[in-house]
This record gives structure tokens, C-alpha cells and sequence, in this order.
């Protein structure tokens, strides 16, 4: 199996909270990839090492062959990105964003304006391109994310919770964009989520982290069998237990907020 | 190339879309050139110091500089909150480029707002001494401009949230122009305070503009260029170092 991620060994410490545990996966090329856990777990902490936003306090991380924290540039090169929360200029239209993000990455004028539109009628919004994207629905905002996600053609796709807070109908339009892009361009995805059905119905693999540690891995039918249970919900349920997680969100909260005290 | 200048172009847009801050960030000149311009004007004059407002123009030029310099420096945080910040970080080009592109954008804003102060400066009965010397007084807006902007880039690189911004305002920023010799001539002050005040970087950026102005420089012409642009380039240089330390 050629592998499109390695990570061995990575753990990530704020002051003495320990956000991600000495946790080790890796991640095929070309597949589906589901990254779960409850809130606080350590999922997005993980992104952001994996994507050179933060970079570890020791272990090893490859991605498509290069290191995060020696060669950003050619991992940056490598990935596209749809964040937890919004990340477009509100105060540009559609398709200045795109432009915007094909310029940061160094797409050729030609190629770039083909691409914006190609990927504009993909998600439906080249109807609307000039508009202010502050005018848009948060569906609009997230399939216009998932455009610029892709107009520099990455390798691997990082999708944050990208259908949290979205209707059925929206959830279903995208998950199928990424599907085909997966099938048609063979390009890995990395994704977490909430929604257990999604990651069930999507995912090649799955890993499951809780409190920073990875505590099962296989694909959705392996991890049902080991845990008899019918659904991906019910074996996420049985791994990682019903106790309510807002206060290890909290205390990963309340250690931020002591790092950004002692940093001033 | 390409990087600074899509990230120039950004600034531009955002600015000439907030029509509402375009013109709110007028008010606060316009407040002082017309309250202090004509209140203090007769006692200013009768104490013998000339015309008030000749003397206030290019000090209220400059603040509308730094205003705004400073707070298109500060937008990083608006974009850290908003989460577009996120966007420029992951990106394959040099932060050094992106923070370069940013800063000569809140100048090129801030220069703006400036010309703009002078117009109205000359409204309420402001007069140059020398047409001549105007591009001079525009290179000392472009030079204010890049200090500040690069100033608040700089703050901004280091803060996590707006909390913090009430303090950088009542204690740097208020500061820096009350002493200045915006307002007032710094003669009056004591000889220690005057010593302090020459390590502001503003007292050379209102000194040059009087004297492209009004004829009226104090520290000397060259000494103000070479002043700020050293300024310029070392807050540049901190600036670039901290944009590219930001983790989120």
C-alpha cells in the first residue's frame, strides 16, 4: 500500500495539557480517510500539525513525502484545505477569493481563470460569482471553501467538520463533489466529522481519538464487527463511551487561554 | 511580485468598500482641525505663535496617518477572528511577501486618508508655503504611513484577540501623538520630556511634513527622512519576524 500521510509517534503539548498523545496512523493514497472523536479530543489540534499551522512537540509527520515542520512550503503545495470555521474575505466577492487563494499559490493566470470557473459551475456558484461573499448562505460559504480548496488541483484534501451545521440536502451535494473528486482526480481525503452516518458511508478507513490517543483504527465494517454493534455510531458510542465531553473542551480551552496570558 | 501585490489589491478593496469607515475615520481630523484650529487659534495668536491653523494642518495630516496606518496594521486580527488569516498562513508563498504586501497596502490606505486631510485642511484655511514642496510632504505621508502600518502589524502578529486593544490605543498610541509636536510647538516642555519625546518616531514624521508645508521643520529635513526610513526598516524587520512566528 503506497501511503499519501505517515505519522509516528506525534504528540502535541500546551503548558502541561497534553492535546494529542503519542498517536501514530497512516493514511493511504488515494483513499477516504475519517479522523473521529468527541469535542476536545485532539482532532483539530492534529490538522494543524498535519497542515504546518502548528508544529509538534515531537514525533514524526510525512506528508506526500515531505516533513511539516522542515519543507512547508512543498507540503503546502501538496494540500488543500476546507477549515472548521469560515476562512473567506467577507468583504470580496465569490470569485476574488479564488483568484486570491491562485495567486498565494502560484497558479499560472491562464490556467487559474479556466480553473475558477470550472470549479465555480462544479459547486454551483458561478451564477453568482460577483456577489459579495458576505451576502452568502453558510452552504454557499462552505461549497465556495470547498472550491477554493481546489483550484491549485492538491494531492490531499483536509475537510474540518466541513457539512457541520449544514441541511441534509447541502451535506448530500457536497459529500457527493468529494466523492467524485476523490474517484475521478484520485485524490486522498482527510476528513472529520460528527456525523458518524457520513463517515460510515464515505470513509475507506476510519481512526478513532479520544483524549489524545488513537483508540481504534480499521474501516467502519471492521470496527462494528469488533464492537458487535450495527452502526458506526453505536460502535463510536461503545469506544469512546456517553459522558458528555464539554469539560475536556473546556480544559483544552482553559490551557489556550493561559498560553495566550503567558505569551503577552 | 504577485503575492505582495494580489494582497495590496486586497486592502484596497476592503477599504474602498467600508464606505462607512472611509468617512468615519475623516470625522476625528475634521473634529480637531475645526475645535482646537479655531479655539485655540486666537490665543495662539495673541501669544504670539502666528497662525494656529498653519501650524496645526500638517500635525492633524499625520494623525489621520497613523489612525489608520495602525489599524490596517491591526486587521490581522479582524482576519485571525474571521478566519482568513488562516487562509494566507497555509499558503506556499513567503510570509515575508504576504507581510510586505499587507503593510504597503494599510500605506498606501492610510497615504489615502492623508490627502484627503489635506484637502480639507485646506477648506478651513490651511495655505502651503510652496507648491514646490508638496511631492516632498507626500513622501512624508508615505513614510508615516509605512511606520505605523508596519507598527500595528507588528503588535497585531503578538495578540490573540481585540482585548487588548483599548491599552495599545490609550498607551502607545495616544501617546505617540500627543508627543509629537502635533498639536502643540514642544518648546514648552521640560528639557528631560523633550529629550523623551525625540525618540518618537512621529515627532520626525510631523516635523518633516511642517517643513515641507509651512517652511517650519525644527530637526531638519534630512534628519526626518533618514530618521523614519530607518524606523520603517527596522519595524519591517521585527514585523516580518513576528508574522512569521503566528501559529493559530
Amino acid at each position: 500500500m503506497q501511503t499519501m500521510i505517515d505519522v509516528a509517534n506525534l504528540t502535541k503539548k500546551f503548558g502541561n495539557f497534553t492535546a494529542v498523545d503519542n498517536i501514530s496512523f497512516n493514511v493511504e493514497k488515494g483513499g477516504i480517510f475519517a479522523f473521529l472523536g468527541p469535542n476536545g479530543a485532539g482532532k483539530t489540534t492534529t490538522i494543524k500539525m498535519l497542515t504546518t499551522l502548528l508544529s509538534p512537540t515531537d514525533g514524526k509527520i510525512s506528508v506526500n513525502g515531505y516533513d511539516p515542520v522542515t519543507a512547508q512550503d512543498a507540503v503546502r503545495h501538496s494540500f488543500g484545505i476546507v477549515f472548521q470555521d469560515q476562512s473567506l474575505d467577507d468583504e470580496l466577492t465569490a470569485w476574488e477569493n479564488l483568484e486570491f487563494h491562485g495567486v498565494l499559490y502560484g497558479v499560472p493566470k491562464k490556467v487559474r481563470r479556466e480553473r475558477i470557473e470550472e470549479m465555480l459551475k462544479f459547486v454551483e456558484l458561478w451564477d453568482r460569482k460577483n456577489e459579495l461573499v458576505k451576502k452568502f448562505s453558510g452552504g454557499m460559504k462552505r461549497r465556495l471553501e470547498i472550491a477554493r480548496g481546489l483550484i491549485h488541483h492538491p494531492k490531499i484534501l483536509f475537510l474540518d467538520e466541513p457539512t457541520l451545521g449544514l441541511d441534509p440536502q447541502t451535506r448530500n451535494h457536497i459529500w457527493n463533489y468529494i466523492k467524485k473528486l476523490n474517484k475521478d482526480e484520485g485524490m486522498t481525503v482527510f476528513f472529520t466529522t460528527h456525523y458518524m452516518e457520513e463517515a460510515d458511508r464515505a470513509a475507506g478507513q476510519v481512526a478513532i481519538i479520544d483524549h489524545g490517543k488513537i483508540i481504534a483504527a480499521g474501516s467502519p465494517a471492521e470496527l462494528k464487527q469488533k464492537t458487535s454493534t450495527q452502526t458506526l455510531e453505536d460502535a463510536f458510542l461503545n469506544l469512546t463511551g456517553k459522558v458528555i465531553r464539554d469539560e475536556e473542551a473546556g480544559a483544552a480551552e482553559r490551557m489556550r487561554g493561559h498560553r495566550r496570558a503567558w505569551r503577552h | 511580485m504577485k503575492v505582495i501585490y494580489i494582497l495590496w489589491l486586497r486592502q484596497l478593496k476592503r477599504y474602498s468598500r467600508s464606505k462607512a469607515r472611509m468617512i468615519g475615520s475623516l470625522g476625528q481630523p475634521l473634529l480637531f482641525l475645526v475645535a482646537l484650529g479655531f479655539g485655540f487659534g486666537p490665543i495662539y495668536q495673541k501669544a504670539g505663535g502666528g497662525s494656529y491653523i498653519q501650524f496645526l494642518a500638517p500635525g492633524v495630516i499625520a494623525m489621520a496617518i497613523i489612525f489608520t496606518a495602525i489599524f490596517t496594521g491591526i486587521e490581522i486580527i479582524w482576519d485571525r477572528q474571521f478566519g482568513f488569516l488562516k487562509e494566507t498562513l497555509v499558503a506556499p508563498s513567503s510570509r515575508f511577501n504576504i507581510m510586505i504586501g499587507r503593510t504597503l497596502g494599510g500605506a498606501t490606505v492610510a497615504t489615502i486618508q492623508g490627502i484627503v486631510v489635506f484637502l480639507m485642511t485646506l477648506v478651513v484655511g490651511f495655505r502651503p508655503t510652496s507648491i514646490l514642496l508638496l511631492p516632498l510632504a507626500l513622501v512624508f505621508m508615505v513614510l508615516i504611513a509605512l511606520v505605523f502600518t508596519a507598527f500595528g502589524t507588528a503588535i497585531a502578529s503578538r495578540m490573540q484577540d481585540m482585548q487588548a486593544f483599548p491599552i495599545i490605543i490609550n498607551f502607545l498610541i495616544m501617546p505617540i501623538f500627543f508627543l509629537s509636536g502635533a498639536l502643540f510647538p514642544i518648546d514648552g516642555f521640560p528639557a528631560p520630556v523633550v529629550a523623551a519625546m525625540h525618540l518618537n518616531p512621529l515627532l520626525y514624521g510631523v516635523d518633516g511634513l511642517r517643513g515641507a508645508l509651512i517652511n517650519g521643520a525644527h530637526v531638519g529635513l534630512l534628519t526626518d527622512l533618514g530618521v523614519l526610513a530607518i524606523v520603517t526598516l527596522v519595524l519591517l524587520a521585527i514585523g516580518s519576524y513576528l508574522f512569521s512566528k503566528i501559529e493559530v
